[in-house]
């Protein structure tokens, strides 16, 4: 029995020269929230793109154990299929391409011969709209085209929603939003997190987090996990900022 | 649609055989003119309107401006051909790849045979009954060009060539010579025909005709839509297709042309649609190019008479060793008149797509609004696309806008698709779709559903 954790270990990767991630080191047991804050450009989003597979980036060392088993040379598709998400910071357009077919094409990929029939899935897409306060016209728009910035990111827990992944990777999921959609959004990751997904909440505000409780901080400077403990390392991070951080670990 | 047509082809096969086993000798000389005419019953002033159009076509050099037309050999080709001979067609000679999507789109054999120029054309006889009936009793008039000049004399003196002039191109004096097939719709006055006529209700006309001849004659407040072509591949013998449209639509008429060329790989397919709209008419043509190597072809509107409307539509597909140079012409001679084009093309494996469009506006054409929009989508860094927009503006108050965009995949759009389960492959077929999308919305579903397989099967590279 595979173990259902996210294990990191000392993973490296660059782009072009640049070195991005030095070594990190990171366990992610399933069905808990572990957030992972940081200053601009420690590498977070990095992280969740080398998890998701994006191949852009160039993995130069280390290993992500994903239920017993290294995902590294998996390509991305695969990574999804075994209940892997990433929940985008700037999800892409796709001009032409109907949300509606996206959804169901993606449940299909990602859930194989587990996927739902048509009705249920229909079904679980009402009820998803709904928790997420989105009307049913935007089934019928391409996917993300003229979105605001704030119903793009509810387009990415709808998807949230409609794949059931085992753990949700949810980089900045709170830029750009208003207070209400925080709040909807907020809620929703806290009903899925009580049904047994796994979160890493990457941000570098305490708002979203006073709303999610984490069960724990990690906190990434200058591509490695430089801290961690419980939320009132958030706080005290919101207090202090991170420059005492920066100072001590960014040489 | 055809697949749901219960066919019998031995019921059909050659139900005219005289008429059905002909053809000329290879080159092009009056006597194949005569012969043609001959084969068709014609009267005598269509046949000096051939023979008219051949002078023209020897004068004219042959044009260097678009595609490479070096590879066709005038001398070679056989001129007229009726396409239902058995001896010369033969399942075997078919390709193996158009054998082979016939397959993987699930086509009935009797249909494959039709499609492949091998067997008879397949027609529901109840279908076409029931709404020839209903045709006739409104004066609707469907029917073979090859016989319009014998039976509809008046319409066809008056309109054959009033749209497309013998002396236009090279090519379109070249089908004016030697045209055989295509349709004759005439609509009468206010008569509006709610279900798109479509050439293979047609009974005994060979749609594989080289150098088909289609006239549309829509009356005044009349209303058609037309259907040629479909988009499993047709496979043809003869590597020169050049035919021409012409469509009249008469004041406050709306005609639609809709085509989907699907050609095999070895040929040129060279056509001249042009249509002239009149008071408060409106015209669309909506023009899908997939198939064969070279495609030639610019659908034209004149907007002849205040308030006319246009309305292009076209996308080109091109794999390894094609270019599709298509395009659009907007010819503004009247005030208050408007003309939209949308063009979308796809290029892969080193294949080519041109846009060519013209816009003219006349001095008299004040309040025109004119709109162009083209996106080319490349796969690859193989592939090619050009544009080639002229534009003639000869009054100040237009309304112009032209908008141009050559774009690739995006590695964020794939890795987005990737990141939410769809292989590489699938997220490619599906922003493509996407980029079709503004056309497969325009087709009849049955269409749409099959121009969706088809492109999902040029993008798995196992076409061609």
């Amino acid at each position: 029995m595979p173990k259902l954790e996210l294990k990191i270990s000392n993973l490296k990767a660059k782009v072009g020269d640049k070195i991005i991630l030095q070594g990190v080191n990171l366990t992610a047991p399933t069905g808990k929230m572990i957030a992972i804050m940081g200053p601009n450009g420690s590498g977070k989003s990095t992280l969740a793109q080398v998890i998701a597979g994006n191949p852009f980036y160039q993995v130069v060392g280390g290993k992500v154990m994903w239920r017993g088993k290294n995902i590294l040379s998996l390509p991305p598709e695969d990574r999804a299929r075994l209940g892997l998400f990433l929940a985008w910071q700037y999800p892409v357009e796709l001009p032409g391409v109907n949300l509606y077919d996206f959804l169901l094409t993606a449940h299909q990929a990602v859930k194989g011969k587990e996927a739902l029939s048509r009705d249920e899935f229909d079904k679980l897409l009402e009820k998803s709209l709904s928790d997420l306060k989105l009307s049913d016209k935007f089934l019928r728009r391409s996917v993300n085209e003229g979105f605001s910035g704030g119903e793009k990111k509810k387009i990415e827990i709808l998807q949230l929603k409609i794949l059931q992944p085992k753990l949700a990777i949810l980089d900045e999921t709170d830029s750009g939003l208003d207070i209400d959609a925080l709040r909807v959004i907020a809620d929703n990751i806290k009903a899925l997190l009580k049904q047994g997904m796994g979160f890493l909440v990457i941000t570098h505000y305490q708002r979203l987090l006073n709303y999610l409780k984490p069960d724990q901080i990690q906190v990434m400077v200058k591509g490695k996990i430089v801290k961690q403990g419980s939320r009132l390392l958030a706080k005290e991070l919101e207090n202090k900022g991170y420059q005492w951080l920066l100072e001590k670990y960014g040489k | 649609m055809a697949n749901n047509i219960d066919v019998n082809t031995s019921k059909y096969y050659f139900r005219d055989p005289i008429r059905y086993v002909f053809r000329t000798p290879p080159g092009l000389n009056a006597q194949v003119v005569r012969e043609i005419s001959k084969q068709h019953q014609e009267p005598k002033w269509m046949l000096d309107l051939r023979l008219r159009a051949l002078q023209i076509f020897r004068q004219k050099p042959m044009p260097t401006w678009g595609a490479d037309l070096s590879g066709i050999n005038f001398d070679e080709i056989v001129y007229y051909l009726r396409p239902h001979q058995e001896e010369s067609h033969d399942w075997r000679e078919v390709p193996k790849y158009i054998k082979k999507t016939f397959d993987r789109l699930g086509i009935p054999q009797a249909e494959r045979k039709f499609l492949a120029g091998v067997g008879a054309q397949y027609e529901s006889e109840i279908i076409y009954h029931n709404l020839k009936e209903k045709w006739e009793k409104a004066g609707v008039v469907f029917c073979d060009m090859s016989d319009a000049p014998r039976l509809y004399p008046e319409l066809v003196k008056k309109y054959f060539a009033s749209v497309v002039p013998l002396a236009d191109n090279k090519f379109a004096a070249l089908n004016s010579a030697v045209w055989s097939g295509g349709s004759f719709i005439y609509i009468p006055k206010g008569v509006k025909v709610d279900m798109p006529l479509q050439t293979y209700f047609r009974i005994n006309s060979p749609t594989l005709g080289q150098f088909e001849r289609t006239l549309i004659i829509a009356d005044e407040g009349s209303q058609v839509h037309y259907i040629e072509g479909c988009t499993a591949p047709m496979y043809s013998r003869s590597s020169l297709h050049s035919a021409v449209v012409e469509i009249i639509a008469l004041k406050g008429a709306r005609v639609r042309y809709t085509t989907i060329q699907n050609w095999s790989l070895n040929v040129y397919n060279l056509v001249t649609k042009r249509a002239v709209a009149y008071q408060d008419a409106l015209v669309e043509w909506v023009d899908g190019n997939l198939g064969s190597k070279v495609t030639m072809k610019y659908p034209c509107v004149i907007l002849k008479e205040p308030g006319a409307k246009a309305d292009i539509l076209s996308i080109a597909f091109a794999g390894r060793g094609q270019h599709q140079d298509s395009g659009a012409k907007l010819i503004h001679l009247a005030p208050n008149t408007s003309g939209k084009v949308v063009a979308k093309s796809i290029s892969k494996d080193g294949g080519r797509t041109s846009y060519r469009g013209m816009v003219t506006v006349d001095k008299r054409a004040k309040n025109c609004q004119i709109k162009v929009n083209c996106d080319a989508l490349l796969l690859d860094e193989k592939s090619r696309s050009d544009t080639y927009p002229l534009m003639q503006i000869n009054n100040n108050q237009v309304k112009m806008e032209h908008e141009a965009s050559v774009s690739k995949i995006s590695e964020q759009q794939l890795f987005y698709l990737q990141s939410r389960g769809l292989s590489r492959e699938e997220a490619e077929r599906m922003i493509v779709a996407g980029f079709l999308d503004v056309f497969a919305k325009e087709l009849p579903l049955e269409y749409a559903v099959e121009l969706n397989r088809l492109i999902e099967l040029e993008m798995e590279g196992s076409v061609g």
